[in-house]
């Protein structure tokens, strides 16, 4: 309807005169409702729920419902702002076809791999769901069963998942789709410095020179972030910011120095500017005598691949050494990266020579203070942690860290990809607080804690995300649980590995979500998920701050959160079913008992009551279970930390705080590790201590460019890399739900440079085949808009489930932190 | 929700129970996940320049007009040749919120703050497309203008 202010004006003085005559229009008196005890809204704090910032939002209810949200101004993350998803938070949850019920696909009445989806009730979604866990323990022992969960998960979540599997199942194949995420961030923090997650926080931000972005779109992707730096960057003429991508994208807008680069050739640009830095004199000599050392990776490892692929044979160094490395010294390391001069990667990456010194002089002046910023550019790569390891090189030969405004920052994707998957050790190979299930001594503290006999917690690590799928399609994974994460259209080679392996006639999957799905589709029984502040919920961000919220709204129907499942589920167990006799007569007491009595219901997870959750507040699997199950999880967590450099405060503080970041120390949070004065683990006189290493020391790593496994030939002449847009959340089921996000970026499109456009005959909004060797789909050419790819690089963003793009990707991995690259894949494209 | 609306949920929940259901993904369509879809068509931008009412008061309010083009750079803000407070007579747009003066310590500046410099952080235009699935979200002056139903009953909790 087309209507003018004036044609409103008039309607509205009509409206006016038929009152006024006495014709009912309503039975207030006034058009404006002042009475205070129907206007006020019920406003408490939350994380946001989507990417790895971690801003602080307000939600308002009203009888029952989220009504509005906005930034929280006492939030120091975000000080009152949000992006737009964060605006739009109120809508998220009330999409017409949200979940409600479980379901299973059934014929006749029974379960049926190829029937139509029915609903069940809960009773019944678990007594299959035991049965199939059962018959899998039976044939196979724990490693026939796996979950696949997700940095979107609440700490507790995540933690009773953990625990579920790697007490009570005994097996190690739980992984997060933080694999496909940071997994690459953190093998490269474990590698440098011996422990996870960045020195610095978001307060560089405010204390930085010169930003240099790393495969990083964060005006897109972490917007929040980007508002602090364009207002630090545009109120302060001497702070110059430098982009690398292989790209164009939002993020140029603010660049001084704008780069693009051949995919796969950051390993080069990065030791050029080591070099640069030794060549010109300016290594921070006392800093790096004091506080590093200087090793040699291994090289030639390979790319993750299914081990019979020609290039896993040919790597030296694939498998279990492919993360090895020899001690090397300072003139070993010069003389390593002095190869990489500026003629050499200036000719290999395509970035003019000036402009790479102009980058390097940025790390090597020291009176610039610089933050580096990576994120999935950086870790989705298949020498991600390689990549990681040169960053932390150049900041560690400058002595530019741990200081306000020298900081390498890797940026996080998801909200709890740092609380949950990485702190909380939902990975297939850890423990919580950085332990591994391969070290003896990490096994004992999680067995002391979790009151187990010795060697209940199995010594080898479990199935990572890629190898689940391939294990589903080997059949040798036989029950697979995924929660908050939609891996069939996330997960790479979805068509040769991923699909395949869900609907093998052996397997049964198991998918808990919130709508329907790629992978609620392609499951067996469906889990209707409570979300966000549907229940009570914790999350840890990208720079160590742990925050939490209330349940603020019930959820619809018979949707029940990721906890209460996980927990309900454990009921289904006895001890028997799933521990060895040898085990059980080591620990008599829990003979007869279930994993709900053993995991949660043992006298400490179940220790605090009911009534402490806050007055006012509703708490679904506290009045469930008859105890405070999120604090007493919680709790328990929470002893692994401590004394270990991951302290975190008490539960009830972080109800009343807006996050704390961690080592939290006498009640005070840490912004800077690793810094004497700051950093309580650091000791007087010690000046800086890298304390995750034994010896105090960060690493500094002699590694080489070494090419991707795929390039552009001639049968697929074009790069393709995909990623999010700033309106989507990941695969969009959240926020394309939400209509005026859908309406700002309805679907996917193939950005793609004016000149290859015309090359393919086609033109803006033309339909096209974009296809690699594994499998091709249908979209639409974009010459113009917010990405401006280089000649011969396209780009396709993933949420759109329509256009499932992941079908293209080489499930290559980093052999060494098991991430997938989705930024590389060699596609040919073709008018349709 | 009143008791009604829970019993006509209910009555609808029952025979469902036991019967398939023709479940979907409407992000998706009916096309099964091993085939491809047919791309629907670029969208058309709306640029009809009527205001959308806001979902909710703090809801930064969406672009009703094309912006294709536009500059919004370290160099140059297209946006603010028009939204500027300067420049709303002129151009008869509205003039950025209040808030956008504001730094991150709540101080009113003199101009635009930058943290607010990017419009499209929080703006976005519009494509003239039906919603793939409808969005049950309800404003709040819907639930205050909901006729009550038993007047003097006492005020709900929470």
């Amino acid at each position: 309807m087309k209507l003018t202010r004036r044609d409103f004006i008039k309607q509205s003085a009509a409206v006016t005169a038929a009152s006024s005559v006495g014709i009912p229009i309503q039975s207030i008196a006034s058009n404006v409702v002042t009475d205070s005890s129907k206007t006020q809204l019920k406003w408490s704090k939350a994380a946001c729920r989507f990417c790895g910032v971690g801003c602080g939002v307000n939600v308002g209810v009203k009888d029952g419902r989220v009504v509005a949200t906005h930034g929280d101004i006492n939030a120091e993350v975000n000080r009152g702002l949000n992006c737009v998803k964060g605006y739009f938070l109120s809508k998220i949850m009330y999409g017409k076809d949200r979940l409600t019920q479980p379901m299973l696909r059934m014929t006749n009445g029974k379960y049926d791999k190829n029937g139509e989806f029915t609903p069940v009730s809960w009773d019944a979604a678990f007594d299959i769901m035991a049965q199939k866990f059962k018959q899998a323990l039976k044939e196979k022992g724990p490693a026939g069963i796996g979950m696949f969960g997700s940095g979107q998960w609440t700490i507790w979540e995540g933690y009773a998942a953990a625990k579920l599997f790697k007490a009570g199942f005994r097996s190690n194949n739980i992984d997060p789709n933080a694999r496909h995420c940071m997994a690459s961030a953190v093998a490269g923090f474990m590698r440098t410095f011996g422990i996870d997650e960045p020195m610095g926080c978001y307060d560089d931000i405010e204390h930085a020179d010169a930003y240099v972005l790393w495969g990083s779109n964060m005006a897109e992707m972490h917007p929040i972030l980007w508002t602090r730096m364009t207002d630090r960057k545009l109120s302060s003429s001497q702070v110059k910011m430098a982009v690398l991508s292989t790209y164009e994208h939002r993020s140029y807008e603010l660049a001084d120095l704008p780069m693009i680069f051949t995919p796969q050739t950051d390993l080069a640009i990065l030791n050029y500017i080591a070099h640069y830095i030794i060549k010109n004199n300016k290594v921070n000599k006392d800093f790096v005598n004091k506080h590093t050392r200087f090793v040699v990776g291994n090289t030639e490892i390979g790319y993750g691949l299914r081990p019979d692929h020609p290039l896993q044979k040919a790597a030296k160094n694939a498998g279990p050494d492919a993360g090895g490395s020899k001690p090397s010294s300072f003139d070993e390391f010069a003389k390593f990266v002095s190869t990489y001069d500026a003629d050499y990667v200036s000719k290999l990456s395509g970035v003019p020579k000036d402009k790479l010194q102009r980058l390097a002089e940025m790390y090597a002046d020291p009176k610039v203070k610089v933050m580096s910023f990576f994120t999935m550019g950086a870790n989705q790569h298949t020498r991600g942690v390689w990549v990681s390891n040169l960053i932390y090189n150049i900041h560690l030969l400058t002595g530019k860290i741990s200081t306000p405004g020298n900081s390498p920052f890797s940026l996080t994707g998801q909200p709890s990809a740092c609380g949950t998957a990485r702190e909380v050790g939902t990975f297939s190979h850890r423990l919580p607080a950085d332990m591994v299930v391969a070290n003896p001594k990490h096994r004992e503290k999680a067995e002391q804690i979790w009151q187990l006999p010795p060697g209940t917690i199995p010594d080898k690590p479990g199935l990572h995300a890629v190898a689940q799928s391939r294990a589903l399609k080997d059949g040798k994974l036989n029950v697979y649980w995924t929660q908050v994460t939609n891996n069939m259209q996330a997960g790479p080679n979805v068509m040769q590995e991923m699909l395949p392996g869900w609907r093998n006639p052996n397997n049964f999957v198991i998918v808990s979500d919130v709508y329907p799905t790629a992978s609620t589709m392609a499951a067996d029984l469906i889990l209707p998920s409570a979300m966000w502040v549907e229940k009570e919920g914790a999350y840890g961000n990208a720079e160590r701050r742990t925050q939490f919220w209330h349940q603020l709204v019930d959820a619809p129907g018979e949707a029940r959160s990721d906890l209460w499942q996980l927990v309900e589920f454990s009921k289904r167990f006895k001890m028997e079913e799933v521990w060895t006799k040898e085990l059980l007569d080591q620990a008599p007491q829990w003979r007869g008992k279930t994993m709900y009595d053993l995991l949660f219901k043992n006298g400490v997870v179940d220790k605090f009551p009911a009534s402490q959750v806050e007055q006012g507040y509703e708490n679904h699997e506290a009045k469930h279970f008859g105890f405070y199950l999120q604090k007493g999880l919680f709790e328990e967590y929470a002893k692994f930390g401590r004394g270990k450099a991951h302290d975190l405060a008490d539960f009830d503080t972080y109800h009343q705080v807006r996050g704390l970041r961690w080592p939290v120390v006498d009640g005070k949070e840490t912004k800077w590790r690793f810094r004497e004065g700051v950093d309580p683990y650091v000791k007087a006189g010690e000046g800086y201590k890298f304390y995750g290493h034994p010896d105090g020391k960060a690493v500094i790593f002699a590694l080489p460019y070494e090419a991707p496994p795929e390039s552009p030939d001639k049968d697929y002449p074009f790069w393709m890399s995909t990623g999010r847009v700033l309106e989507h959340w990941h695969t969009g089921t959240m926020t394309r739900r939400v209509p005026e996000l859908y309406r700002a970026v309805p679907n996917a499109v193939c950005y793609m440079h004016p000149e290859d456009a015309k090359q393919l005959n086609v033109r803006r909004g033309d339909m096209i085949e974009v296809s690699s060797r594994r499998g091709s789909i249908r979209t639409r050419v974009e010459t113009r808009g917010r990405n401006k790819p280089p000649r011969g690089l396209v780009f396709i963003p993933f949420f759109d489930a329509s256009q499932m793009v992941n079908k293209l990707i080489l499930d290559a991995t980093d052999p060494i932190s098991f991430q997938t690259d989705f930024k590389k894949c060699p596609v040919n494209i073709r008018k349709v | 929700m009143n008791v009604k609306k829970i019993l006509m949920t209910l009555l609808l929940l029952v025979p469902l129970v036991g019967t398939a259901v023709d479940l979907q993904d409407s992000m998706r369509g009916h096309t099964p996940l091993d085939q491809t879809t047919q791309p629907p068509p670029i969208a058309n931008t709306d640029n009809s320049d009527i205001r959308r009412a806001r979902n909710y008061a703090m809801q930064p309010p969406v672009i009703p007009h094309k912006i294709e083009g536009y500059q919004v750079d370290k160099n140059a803000n297209k946006c603010m040749m028009c939204h500027a407070r300067t420049r709303t007579q002129e151009s008869q747009a509205p003039m950025v919120s209040v808030t956008h003066f504001m730094d991150r310590d709540s101080n009113f500046l003199a101009e635009l703050s930058p943290r607010r410099y990017f419009c499209l952080q929080c703006h976005v235009p519009q494509a003239d497309l039906k919603p793939l699935v409808e969005n049950e979200f309800i404003d709040v002056d819907t639930i205050l203008s909901k006729p009550v139903k038993s007047a003097g009953a006492p005020a709900k909790k929470k």
